[in-house]
């Protein structure tokens, strides 16, 4: 891959009273390419992610975006950069509906009241692009939808802003086959649109189905940096589980 | 790729007809969402009922004391919805509306301001009292539930300083006092009428066209219509009514029209409806009700919201003070004490969830509307004080039970 990273970080730690979680981590993300992070629970996916998003701020270390030092100290300035973070937890409002919920926080106007038509317009285009066929309608509330639909408008409003990174936390866990196909479509569809993706997950089937290099993260180091042709899953899972250590020699990037 | 069969379902017309906008109505009410529907079924029953008990309760004279009645909850309760609907609670709106209104009417009365300063005062009093508790609730970070608790006791003993000896303070100004006691000249209240049908119509429409402009299905016709002509024939109904003459002794005291407090009160849920309905403001409210976490996530300034909220709700609550002591002609040392519950009743039968996220201003409307019924029916009907408090207490017990009860219902269809 010739194209250069956009996203950057160079030996970020965080901790959380005596507990460091991320010990110096190093980690990019480059356009039109799907990164996976994968780690097993507590390794410090969740506190990088945070950190990117601006939620919980790194205490040390440096983040660049597009050749630019940038600080992220509130979500505000992830958002301003356009790094999109789509949380497991989803982050939608159940109580609004479709067009509402991709607009949240970035609402158009027309003078002082909403521009509900330019909104409602602009989410439909969105989706359409990403061929999403599986909502019925846009002024649906969110609490009407399935799983597999939440997980589809939170990724179709990463899309909307013309973010430039978006980052998704666990997008499949709590979905069946069909609505994780569809899902996983919808990733390989945003890194063809240029985006820079980066994927958490526990399921290595769906990160060898999309990705095109996965990090592994291990107790807060991360422990390398591979490229899903040169390896598989199994190499991963030893990673993972602290059974291969890079120094234990691997055919990996040396991160 | 896409041709016409093509084209993903949420981009094709919807509720275009008035049957599909009718299907879809159903379908929400099923799902837990009934919005104001069993307040406007509970103020029907409500109605035929006293008018059957008591016929006088269905007399031109009770219909616009009924009005002046429901008008300090009525303006209280749009001012709490704005609270409830980021899951908040004001217990002191009350009291600060007796606040502002025993102020006004001290200044007034004691310092010879005239009535535009006093009410400015009380209003901006208002303001300030819902600015310290926004910010006691958003930056100190006290439960909204015991900072109105507190200030709802403090409050009670800022108004008898207020007043002072005497215990009682007159309103004498003429603008105050046509607040709740004068009518509009006939004319008017049709002028009015017609203005406000009009308006109705020539906005759904202008709406319909901008989305059929963009290539969506707009609101159908026939639905413009039936609304509109609810609106026309319940509007024309209530003007008529209060045109005629209702006065007891007519030779001595005429008295018709349109209570000045009807448009006042229609002003305000306009506003608010709009700021609610059709702004950023209102939208980021309803995200902040609905999951603080999404909100914050999005970007959106959650103390600021919550701030602007308490001071929407007490300036409003000020402004009930003011109406309060217009229909009194005076203030006492118990301004406002008792209001507060039946104001969050209102808003809570008119379909405004405790939980945050979901109510509208017009629903609180028709809230107050079931709270100002039972109240005046069951005066007419000669139950005491203690009786009909203990009534609206159940009323407001079951109002909150059936949100409750619908939120439940709604996550477990929701997902």
């Amino acid at each position: 891959m010739t194209t250069s990273p956009i996203l950057e970080v160079r030996q970020v730690t965080k901790s959380f009273g005596a507990v460091d979680v991320l010990k110096g981590i190093d980690f990019e993300v480059i356009p039109g390419t799907v990164t996976a992070l994968v780690g097993d629970n507590g390794a410090g996916k969740s506190t990088l992610i945070k950190g990117l998003a601006g939620i919980q701020p790194f205490d040390s270390g440096e983040v660049t975006f597009e050749g630019v030092k940038v600080n992220l100290n509130e979500p505000r300035d992830a958002a301003e950069l356009g790094i999109e973070v789509v949380y497991q937890d989803l982050a939608l409002c159940d109580n609004l509906d479709i067009v509402q919920n991709m607009f949240l926080g970035r609402e158009v106007k027309r003078g002082l009241p909403l521009d509900e038509a330019d909104m409602e317009s602009r989410a439909g285009e969105t989706l359409k692009s990403l061929s999403v066929r599986t909502v019925k309608s846009l002024r649906q509330k969110v609490s009407s939808l399935s799983g597999g639909q939440r997980q589809t408008v939170a990724i179709a409003r990463a899309v909307l802003w013309n973010n430039k990174v978006v980052i998704l936390d666990e997008p499949t866990a709590a979905l069946g086959v069909a609505q994780t196909e569809q899902v996983l479509n919808l990733v390989k569809r945003l890194s063809e649109q240029g985006l820079g993706v980066v994927i958490i997950s526990h399921n290595l089937q769906d990160v060898f189905e999309v990705a095109d290099y996965i990090y592994v993260l291990y107790l807060g180091t991360m422990v390398v940096r591979l490229k899903r042709e040169d390896t598989s899953p199994s190499e991963v899972v030893e990673y993972i589980t602290g059974g291969k250590t890079n120094n234990a020699g691997s055919n990996g990037d040396l991160v | 790729m896409s041709t016409q069969s093509d084209t993903p379902a949420y981009l094709q017309a919807q509720n275009s007809t008035l049957k599909d906008t009718w299907a879809t109505y159903l379908g929400r009410v099923r799902g837990g969402d009934m919005g104001p529907l069993p307040a406007v079924i509970g103020l029907i029953v409500l109605v035929i009922l006293f008018s059957f008990l008591r016929p006088v309760f269905f007399t031109p004279l009770n219909f616009a004391n009924f009005f002046t009645q429901a008008a300090v909850v009525a303006v209280l309760a749009m001012g709490i919805v704005f609270v409830l609907l980021l899951g908040e609670i004001d217990l002191s709106a009350g009291v600060t509306s007796g606040v502002a209104g025993s102020l006004l009417a001290v200044t007034m009365a004691r310092n010879g301001l005239s009535w535009y300063v006093a009410l400015a005062l009380a209003l901006v009093v208002g303001l300030l009292i819902g600015l310290f508790i926004g910010v006691l609730v958003a930056k100190v970070g006290i439960p909204s539930f015991v900072v109105t608790l507190a200030l709802f006791l403090a409050f009670q003993g800022l108004v008898l300083v207020i007043i002072g000896e005497g215990g009682n303070v007159r309103v004498t100004d003429p603008v105050i006092l046509a607040i709740e006691n004068s009518n509009m000249p006939i004319w008017l209240g049709w002028t009015l009428y017609v203005v406000m049908v009009l308006g109705y119509v020539l906005a759904a429409l202008d709406g319909r066209r901008r989305r059929l402009a963009r290539g969506f299905s707009g609101t159908p016709l026939s639905v413009i219509l039936i609304k509109a002509a609810v609106i026309a024939v319940v509007g024309f109904a209530t003007v008529w009514v209060l045109s005629l003459e209702r006065s007891t002794n007519p030779e001595v005291n005429p008295l018709s029209g349109v209570p000045i407090i009807i448009p006042i009160i229609a002003v305000i849920a306009l506003v608010f409806g709009f700021i609610l309905e059709r702004t950023k403001f209102g939208r980021h409210v309803y995200a902040v009700g609905g999951n603080v976490e999404a909100a914050r996530r999005a970007g959106i300034r959650i103390q600021q919201v919550r701030i602007a909220v308490f001071a929407i709700c007490s300036t409003t609550a000020a402004f009930a003070g003011v109406v309060a002591a217009s229909r009194a002609a005076s203030v006492d040392p118990n301004a406002g004490r008792f209001i507060v519950l039946s104001a969050i009743a209102a808003a809570v039968i008119g379909g405004t969830s405790l939980f945050g996220g979901r109510g509208r201003i017009y629903d609180a409307l028709i809230g107050a509307a079931v709270v100002a019924v039972i109240d005046n029916g069951m005066g007419l009907l000669g139950y005491s004080a203690g009786v009909k408090l203990m009534i609206t207490g159940g009323v407001l017990m079951l109002a909150a039970g059936a949100d409750a009860l619908s939120r439940k219902r709604s996550t477990s269809t929701g997902r």
